[in-house]
């Protein structure tokens, strides 16, 4: 449904390059960035690479699979759009990325933190090394020589590898906070100085293996949850980068085109057939039809003429327009759209991560204990450095390594097994939160069904009448006439000779066969009377119209989807912004009994937050623009690859490939790996069971510390594999 | 004993080698597409005037 605006044959597009091109490059020697929504493999890589190299005008040209973007150095005068044609005529959709919101192309944040575990990683290797030596007996001196090569190694590191942690605390500790960096802050700054005072006191137990590896097990953890959470903000910066970024005003000195930005309200702006409306405004020259499916969910085009109000996002079809502004900027219909979803957004943030909660209550009990041991034995046995020591190893073995490792590593595994699935999983709390979901809504056009109209039955044509229909058909390309043209081709029809075909921008098509007129179009257009039925009619001459229907051919995947989500007694709902009558056809073929038709996107909104209200978590399922705010405001959500932009950067899961089938897998998964994440904290819980007496107690050494963090880190990591596994079965 | 100050500077040495190696790795770029990567390898290059793969002259 979301075609972007260089994929469909725009004539008045190719007649213009030039003028386009002439504004478009405004660096010298300059640096482009294209979105490939499509690519995927080494084919897509090679042809991209080396389509574009091919042109004289490109001087370098670099994919990335990982963002689907490519950037590309060229020649100044070469114009973006001539690019795009380039690749759309390879069979690669393109599309502008406008730099200025790209912002950072690359992941400073991810890199820097790999940095910081291969520099933990290499201190903590080495002074392990040396920590077997000590455990296994080095005496006096040797020990003494090691502790200080150890301390020599792992200050540093643990300074410059735990600044995430340093940071985030003091960040929580300011607002008076706890969080789950304030134990592992603490324990790593006092295990070193700990470490390094008995070192210096050529003491028996320092602690710096186990701060190293603390801190990179940790960072590993920390590392896993960036690589989520990029690939969503990603998403949301193309997005940003995607508007409308020009469009073609007239002037009294003829046409110019100029940023959004500058379009002001009263000026005269023309949408050629293709492109999507950029300002909200009333058409004052030229007829056309409009999809408007993205803001409102209607399956069907509708027709505007002079006087017609157009809105913002829509997308003209057929032929030229001329508006007069009258709504510009933050004031479009768009716009106001994308507030209001900013606004369902917020809610959504409400919501509190397994891992935090989890925090909630283990930073505080971590602290008591070890404040308790440290009391506890200052009182038993008088001895402060002793007490001290013992607190100190009762929060280096209580450190949440497992903890801050529970959630990520089932996250990755998850969404790695989903991925391959077809399921894109772009939230870190999408899974926790789908998996309480307990009722799940759909959109109908564009999600249940297919965007693409298809022919219901062609039992009422005789031959002649169907090769006139395609004759007439197969010169338009109004969906309608689209949609006809396939349903008869594929019946085998061959088309029939016809003169003088015209085509009469929203109504429909005028033709002579055999000395008659023929015409096909709407119902007035043809003088027949209006069902609720979409579709054309034909009129041969004076005799009477018949009608040619058209359905909505439901998505691939819905209805054995749909079984499975019944079968599991799963409540469904329907609430579409489609005619009542084109919305029951649905409902009634898939089963769905709760259906809801004609809604606005407030009107969705306000019905997700009625069910919110009654204490239902909703995951919804949608992909217009009009869906948007109710993807936001669900308790969850899933969008359709081919979704607007905008219900794709709502959503937390989009589904990548075509079929619909993979959503009864995506809700049973969700809930294993929410299962998985509880038998990790549990696993994490177990093990401090088992280590607090024998820290509190004063039994814990530090290769004692050492193996209880790594034996539980590991299990937790192997644990949250068995996710990934499963799917090879 | 003595052997000690030899193999402790050694192994400091050789890790601190990986660790420049994989720094190294991180600055010309070699994390910033690691599914493209993994696909390029089968890309078949038969005029490798072609091949733009060469970060030196990237960013």
């Amino acid at each position: 449904m979301a075609e972007s605006p260089g994929l469909v044959a725009c004539p008045g597009c190719i007649a213009n390059p030039a003028e386009l091109g002439g504004k478009g490059s405004d660096a010298v020697g300059s640096k482009l960035y294209l979105s490939l929504p499509g690519i995927h493999c080494a084919g897509c890589i090679a042809t991209v690479e080396r389509g574009l190299l091919a042109r004289d005008d490109v001087y370098r040209a670099r994919v990335n699979l990982n963002r689907k973007q490519v950037e590309i150095a060229h020649a100044p005068l070469t114009a973006p759009e001539a690019l795009i044609e380039h690749l759309t005529g390879l069979g690669i959709e393109a599309r502008l990325l406008d730099r200025d919101a790209l912002g950072q192309t690359e992941d400073v944040e991810g890199r820097g933190l790999l940095l910081r575990i291969a520099i933990s990683g290499f201190a903590m290797m080495n002074v392990m090394l040396m920590s077997v030596a000590i455990w296994s007996g080095a005496e006096d001196a040797t020990r003494t020589l090691f502790h200080w090569l150890s301390a020599a190694i792992s200050l540093p590191a643990v300074l410059f590898a735990g600044q995430p942690f340093f940071r985030n605390a003091w960040r929580a500790l300011r607002v008076g906070r706890l969080n789950m960096d304030v134990p592992i802050s603490l324990a790593l700054i006092l295990a070193s100085i700990m470490s390094l005072y008995e070192t210096a006191a050529g003491g028996h137990e320092a602690y710096f293996d186990a701060a190293l590896s603390l801190t990179f097990f940790l960072l590993c953890g920390r590392y896993l949850d960036h690589r989520c959470r990029a690939t969503a903000r990603s998403a949301a910066q193309e997005l940003a980068a995607l508007e409308v970024p020009r469009v073609l005003r007239e002037t009294a000195q003829g046409r110019e085109t100029i940023n959004l930005s500058q379009a002001q309200i009263g000026d005269h702006i023309i949408v050629l057939p293709g492109a999507r409306v950029p300002v909200d405004g009333v058409v004052m020259d030229g007829t056309s039809t409009l999809d408007r499916a993205l803001l409102t969910g209607e399956s069907l085009p509708v027709n505007a003429s002079e006087g017609t109000q157009v809105h913002a996002g829509e997308v003209n079809l057929s032929g030229p327009l001329t508006l007069r502004a009258t709504a510009v900027g933050d004031e479009t219909s768009l716009r106001r759209m994308v507030t209001m979803i900013d606004a369902a957004e917020s809610a959504r943030n409400r919501y509190t991560a397994l891992a935090d909660r989890a925090a909630g209550v283990y930073a505080p009990v971590v602290h008591l204990l070890a404040l308790f041991a440290f009391l506890g034995w200052v009182y038993v046995a008088g001895d402060v450095r002793l007490a001290l020591n013992i607190a100190i190893a009762t929060l280096i073995v209580t450190c949440p390594c497992a903890l801050g490792l529970a959630v990520p590593a089932v996250s990755t595994a998850a969404a790695g097994r989903l991925f391959r699935e077809g399921l894109l999983v772009k939230n870190g709390t999408a899974m926790e939160r789908i998996a309480e979901t307990d009722i799940v809504v759909f959109d109908k056009t564009g999600t249940l069904t297919e965007g693409q109209l298809e022919v219901a039955a062609l039992d009422a044509l005789d031959v002649d009448a169907a090769g006139v229909a395609l004759a007439l058909t197969q010169s338009s390309t109004h969906p309608i006439s689209r949609a006809l043209t396939l349903g008869l081709t594929a019946a085998g029809v061959c088309p029939a000779t016809l003169t003088d075909i015209k085509e009469q921008a929203g109504s429909g098509l005028t033709a002579t066969w055999k000395g008659a007129e023929v015409r096909l179009g709407s119902a007035d257009f043809t003088g027949a009377t209006a069902t609720e039925l979409p579709g054309a009619w034909l009129r041969i001459g004076s005799g009477t119209p018949t009608h040619l229907a058209l359905e909505a051919s439901l998505r691939k995947g819905a209805a054995d989807m749909m079984k499975t989500l019944l079968a599991t007694g799963t409540e469904v709902h329907l609430i579409s912004g489609d005619t009542p009558a084109a919305t029951r056809a649905v409902a009634q073929e898939l089963g769905i009994t709760t259906y809801l038709a004609s809604q606005t996107p407030a009107d969705k909104i306000n019905y997700l937050n009625d069910l919110a209200d009654q204490g239902r978590k909703v995951l919804m399922v949608g992909d217009g623009l009009n869906d948007t705010g109710a993807l936001a405001s669900a308790y969850a959500s899933v969008a359709p690859a081919a979704a607007a932009d905008a219900a794709r950067a709502a959503s937390d899961v989009v589904l990548l490939g075509e079929s619909l089938a993979p959503l009864p897998n995506l809700i049973t998964t969700s809930r294993s790996a929410k299962r998985r994440i509880l038998e990790n904290f549990a696993i994490a819980a177990g093990y401090n069971a088992f280590v607090i007496p024998l820290a509190l107690a004063g039994f814990v050494t530090p290769l004692l510390a050492a193996i209880a963090m790594s034996t539980s880190s590991i299990t937790v990591l192997l644990n949250a594999l068995r996710l990934s596994r499963k799917v090879k079965v | 004993m003595n052997i000690l100050a030899i193999l402790i500077p050694v192994s400091l040495t050789l890790g601190g080698i990986g660790l420049l190696a994989f720094l190294w790795s991180l600055r010309a770029d070699q994390y910033e597409d690691l599914d493209g990567a993994a696909w390029r390898i089968l890309m078949d290059d038969d005029k490798a005037a072609d091949d733009p793969d060469e970060p030196a002259k990237g960013s």
